[in-house]
């Protein structure tokens, strides 16, 4: 690309100065943020083992097998064997998929709710904004765990049950954290100047307003997607999640901590790691997230 | 004296000696002390307070011991089928009118915990309720009772129950432990006042209950047997999880669980606690069961159903789920071992008993395709309890799986289980039949039509089934019976496949060696009103 100066000679711009590619982004997110690196690496691990878990599983993870009953780790099953003779190994790469299917769809799906939310709120302002934040008071004065569990409730056990049950806690939590975000930009003179456009309230919110939040709204989700996990974990454990024979991590904690932790403890511990690695890579890569998207934060 | 009559008077010396001390104990051990309050476990809590409505143990442990029976199971032989003694009643009646009348004479000065006086009225207006429940109101144990023509009381102190016929089961079905005796003046004010109070006149009074935590009972100074209750109260504390409760008993939060534990729970108990644990084992009058919803597509088409339990390798699944779970016999719909049970042969001819599995999942196969459903998905309905349910639904699936079907569990705590067994909004649920004195004649009485009342949730209805079971239970002789009970059990588990059986339970009770007094039986019902029960600490 070729520019004139004022002074009427060329200068031919260098690659250098041209936006910088994914892949060198990627690499200056990696030196500024190594933790997050490292736990965005654990998230592409676990996507890919998810995605390709058929080929990865050497067994089938719900298939019993009773002659190999607590059996411990083994060049045959690497991470041993449950109570009916299933593949550990096999099962955490297949609840891989539960875990994130019960993450993302959760945490995206409670935080758009949010977002649309909370900016409505923001924009709005006034008594819409008092009530809709008393709402969430309400909501948010209980513990995600209780939230859940009331709608557990409800609706009852099963994979689509525990998306719904985390997902609404997650609404009132972004909408809050959104509407901070969204009550400063509503008086900046730009969205003055659409209003005197005459440009509709959803043009304004959508248009206007929805894509100055989005760094507060992806650092959200990915927070909540590590959070997610562990809930699904924990209605799982309690037994409230998803059921048997479905590979899940929480349901083999429930399935192996309590009755073989001593006699077969590989059958709580692995599932336990990968709970734990999934959410300590979430919350890693959530925080560089959040340093990199915050310019406050970034110069410091 | 040679040696070996040396030998024979040892022996003899020997077993004279243990028989002395097996009738008399041990001084000091014998005698019950009094006071102390027993904490025991509950896996479950119970959908309603109600016993003549309601079939779980969940409900018979903690409120058993607010009431009396008219008679019951003997507490010091409670594993005899034939062994009742009276509880309300002054004397085992002897029956007159050709067996046809049972007139039973009413203890005098029994009192409610309210302080009103128990008559034979109360006796009458329960056994009405459990026989002939009105309009609005369940009961599970009609077809227990259907030799039954009336109930009266002629006077305050006599009750008389007129059969239609001659039965052997009338008796083992009065000692039932859900019958227990209301007041009949809180069953006038309001038939359903007993789903959601508690007013007996049983060994312990109600002393209160924290929803999903515990009920608690302290003893009834003015119960009828004179010198009990030993313990000055109890304490039922629920708890679903397993692990906890083994935890409970192992730290002496609680010091029993009379439902049961898995061999693994035992072991563990034994190797922690050595001395301190005792363990009482029985096999168990139940089984659990899995039944199609006949109401619903495909399960209306008996082919389908047929391969469901084609699909199923109980021979196999015995030897495997014994290890880690409280089953372990395999049977058709009587209880292993009794003489009108199936014997080994018999069963192996019953479609899902056959000694080839993988022929008999082939022609499972077979129907599948046959009825255009090769490729079946269903839900599989059970209850989030630990044992059995939950391992014998997930071993189920995974036979189904091997005939291509494709099941998933949806497990609930009790109450919700029920409520869709009673609405019958399910595909296929888990069921089961856990009766407590062994009377086959009643106890499959769980097969018979829907619309019997008996808490058959299938959503059938089969005459000649039923007709079956009444004829058995006129039947005077037992070679007519176990005939009878051949075409009844092939009507419902191979040509009609009804409903299916899995695996017999078997009862293990590792508790606290200070609990004493209470003898284990082959059903989790009965023994459970915890007058004899005494803490030896």
């Amino acid at each position: 690309m070729t520019i004139a100066t004022e002074l009427g000679t060329k200068v031919e711009l260098t690659d250098e100065r041209k936006a910088p590619s994914r892949l060198s982004a990627i690499g200056r997110f990696a030196r500024r943020n190594p933790l997050g690196a490292a736990g965005g690496a654990v998230i592409i691990v676990m996507v890919l083992v998810a995605m390709f878990a058929d080929f990865i599983a050497p067994y089938n993870p719900v298939a019993n097998a009773f002659d190999r009953m607590h059996e411990p780790p083994s060049l045959e099953n690497w991470l041993g064997t449950d109570q009916y003779g299933r593949d550990v190994f096999s099962r955490i790469v297949y609840g891989a998929r539960t875990a994130l299917l019960v993450g993302f769809a959760s945490s995206f799906v409670g935080a758009t709710f949010g977002l649309v939310l909370g900016v409505a709120s923001a924009y709005f302002g006034g008594k819409i904004d008092l009530i809709l934040q008393r709402i969430i008071d309400i909501f948010m004065a209980f513990p995600l765990i209780i939230m859940a569990l009331a709608v557990i409730a409800i609706f009852g056990t099963g994979a689509q049950n525990v998306i719904i049950a985390i997902t609404i806690p997650f609404i009132p939590r972004c909408a809050r954290v959104v509407r901070s975000s969204a009550l400063a930009i509503r008086e900046l003179p730009y969205i003055d100047a659409a209003r005197a456009n005459g440009f509709s309230h959803t043009r304004i919110i959508l248009r206007h307003m929805v894509p100055n939040v989005m760094a507060p709204f992806l650092i959200m989700i990915t927070a909540f997607v590590g959070q997610a996990i562990l809930l699904e974990a924990s209605l799982s454990y309690l037994g409230l999640g998803v059921q048997e024979p479905t590979p899940a991590w929480g349901l083999m904690l429930q399935g192996g901590a309590e009755e073989y932790a001593e006699s077969a403890p590989w059958i709580a511990i692995f599932p336990g790691i990968a709970i734990s690695l999934a959410v300590f890579g979430f919350s890693l890569f959530g925080d560089a997230l959040r340093d990199e998207l915050d310019p406050k934060l970034r110069s410091l | 004296m040679n040696l070996s009559k040396y030998l024979r008077a040892v022996s003899i010396m020997a077993v004279g000696a243990a028989v002395a001390i097996g009738f008399s104990g041990v001084p000091g051990q014998a005698a019950p002390k009094k006071g102390g309050i027993l904490n025991f476990v509950v896996p479950d809590e119970p959908p309603s307070w109600d016993g003549h409505r309601e079939t779980t143990f969940a409900l018979i442990h903690p409120f058993a011991p607010f009431y009396s029976l008219l008679i019951k199971v003997n507490p010091e032989n409670p594993s005899s089928p034939t062994d009742f003694v009276c509880d309300l009643c002054t004397e085992m009646p002897t029956p007159t009118d050709g067996g046809r009348t049972y007139t039973f004479k009413i203890k005098q000065g029994v009192k409610f915990h309210d302080g009103t006086p128990l008559t034979a009225q109360d006796v009458v207006a329960s056994y009405n309720k459990i026989i002939f429940p009105p309009e609005g109101t369940t009961s599970a144990r009609v077809a227990y009772f259907v030799m039954v023509d009336s109930v009266s009381a002629p006077d305050e102190h006599t009750v008389v129950f007129k059969l239609k016929y001659p039965s052997g089961a009338f008796i083992p079905a009065l000692a039932t432990p859900y019958n227990f005796i209301y007041s009949k003046a809180k069953l006038d004010q309001d038939i359903r006042w007993y789903e959601k109070n508690v007013m007996g006149s049983g060994p312990f009074k109600f002393a209160g209950r924290e929803a999903g935590a515990s009920v608690r009972g302290e003893r009834n100074n003015d119960y009828h047997v004179p010198g009990q209750p030993y313990l000055d109260g109890f304490e039922a504390i629920f708890s679903s999880k397993q692990a906890v409760r083994v935890q409970a008993i192992r730290g002496d939060r609680a010091a029993i669980e009379f439902r049961g534990f898995p061999p693994k729970s035992r072991d563990d108990l034994v190797d922690a606690l050595g001395k301190d644990i005792t363990v009482q084992e029985s096999d168990w009058n139940c089984v659990l069961l899995f039944t199609p919803n006949h109401k619903k597509k495909p399960f209306d088409d008996v082919r389908v159903r047929r391969a469901l339990t084609l699909a199923v390798d109980r021979w196999d699944g015995s030897k495997s789920l014994s290890r880690i779970a409280i089953v372990k016999a395999v049977g058709g719909v009587v209880f292993p071992g009794h003489p009108l049970a199936a014997a080994k042969a018999d069963l192996e001819q019953i479609p899902g008993f056959w000694p080839d599995i993988n022929k008999s999942r082939a022609e499972a196969k077979r129907l599948l395709q046959e009825a255009g459903v090769s490729d079946l998905t269903f839900v599989l309905s059970n209850r989030a309890v630990d044992q059995p349910y939950t391992i014998v639904g997930t071993w189920l699936i995974d036979q189904w799986r091997q005939i291509g079907v494709t099941v998933e569990q949806k497990m609930e705590p009790t109450g919700p289980f029920y409520a869709r067994l009673r609405s019958q909004e399910f595909d296929v649920t888990m069921d089961f039949n856990c009766q407590s004195v062994v009377n086959p004649l009643l106890d499959i009485g769980k097969f018979l039509s829907t619309d019997t009342g008996n808490e058959s949730y299938g959503g059938y209805i089969d005459r000649d089934l039923d007709k079956i079971f009444e004829a058995m239970n006129r039947a005077p002789e037992e070679a007519e019976q176990r005939k009878l009970m051949r075409q009844f059990e092939k009507r419902v588990l191979d040509e009609q496949a009804h409903s299916f059986v899995t695996l017999w339970w078997n009862r293990i009770i590792p508790h606290r060696s200070y609990v004493k007094g209470w003898k284990i039986s082959p059903s989790h019902y009965l023994n459970q009103d915890l007058a004899n029960v005494w803490l030896d600490k």
